[in-house]
């Protein structure tokens, strides 16, 4: 590629994400009320976008060779136990995250 | 003085919530700027992708498209699969980001996933300035992961420190705010909704494909109980 090339191929990275990012925006112009249906899913969706996310993060984890994703699965217990425990988000992370370092580079 | 007050409580009750994005993005965007860096790249690339994309699966592909051979239309196709779930975090912010002003155009350009899901979760107390706090929350964002990329494209190979695993404090910060929304509504159909068909597209299509896919299902899924979603009223 040239340098030239790899500009163009940049701005496309960036035009193509401001896009996915702007669009709602553009097509549900704050000055008129948007549309009940587009409500609804705004409100119906992040629940289900969370769970998307968390499956998307897990996407990698071999459940039938490797370790099984236990290293995963044991620390999103642990998250979910500290979470329900003392329902404080940054000990929750961070335990989980010192549980998964231990449990990858020490256990499995 | 009282502006500049406002905008210093929503910068403070900001700063907690966004310090595992700065665990996550410092690792990642190392990771990120040092994959560019041995790649070779100049720092300049991470740095100014950091800066202007702002998201990371992405610019981690992207650095194989600059590898490969100039294919403008494939990239955009890429780059729109890839980026689609941002149409989602939008309809979501449609109703908050009303009346922000010029600070929506920089909420909207820095709506990344992390920037999103705290943005939509956090607990705003009621004294503090609901804008100026998701303004913040971008900003640190941007920054952790501007820094992050930049670094990482300057000192390159050089670093070496057993942070394997560290990564994992993205998953971790994804299950926090899935568990908290899950426990502010009373029923969990949009929750099983959105795990089922991410979990089934994921065997479906595999890793590389399988988040278009998703969406789609979610929003039939979504649109097809809505009547039974909205009667039992669990939205909040």
């Amino acid at each position: 590629m040239t340098i030239e090339q790899q500009i163009i191929t940049i701005g496309i990275c960036v035009f193509g994400t401001m896009l996915t990012r702007f669009l709602p925006f553009l097509i549900f112009s704050s000055k008129k009320p948007t549309p009940e249906y587009i409500r609804y899913l705004g409100k119906a969706l992040p629940s289900a976008i969370f769970g998307m996310l968390v499956i998307y993060c897990l996407k990698g984890v071999e459940i039938t060779g490797g370790n099984h994703g236990l290293p995963e699965f044991i620390s999103i217990g642990v998250v979910i136990a500290l979470h329900l425990w003392k329902r404080q988000m940054l000990l929750s992370i961070a335990g989980g995250t010192v549980c998964y370092m231990l449990l990858v580079q020490m256990v499995f | 003085m009282k502006k500049e007050n406002r905008k210093w409580k929503a910068f403070k009750t900001a700063f907690p919530y966004t310090i595992p994005i700065f665990a996550g993005f410092w690792f990642l965007g190392l990771t990120y700027g040092i994959y560019m860096n041995v790649s070779g790249f100049s720092f300049v690339y991470p740095m100014v992708m950091s800066l202007t994309v702002f998201g990371g699966s992405l610019e981690f592909l992207a650095v194989s498209m600059l590898l490969s051979k100039f294919a403008p239309m494939q990239t955009f196709i890429m780059v729109l699969m890839v980026q689609a779930r941002h149409l989602f975090y939008g309809i979501a912010m449609l109703e908050r980001f009303k009346g922000m002003g010029l600070k929506r155009f920089y909420l909207i350009f820095g709506m990344c996933d992390e920037t999103f899901s705290i943005n939509y979760a956090a607990k705003i107390p009621e004294d503090v300035d609901r804008g100026w706090f998701m303004f913040f929350v971008t900003l640190l964002n941007h920054f952790y992961w501007f820094s992050g990329a930049t670094l990482g494209g300057i000192v390159g190979s050089f670093l070496t420190f057993n942070t394997e695993g560290l990564d994992f404090v993205m998953t971790a910060m994804f299950v926090v705010i899935f568990l908290e929304q899950w426990m502010k509504e009373k029923r969990h159909d949009t929750a099983y909704i959105g795990l089922a068909a991410s979990f089934v597209c994921l065997m479906l299509f595999g890793a590389d494909s399988f988040l278009v896919p998703s969406m789609v299902c979610i929003v039939v899924g979504l649109t097809f109980m809505r009547k039974r979603i909205e009667r039992a009223g669990g939205l909040t």
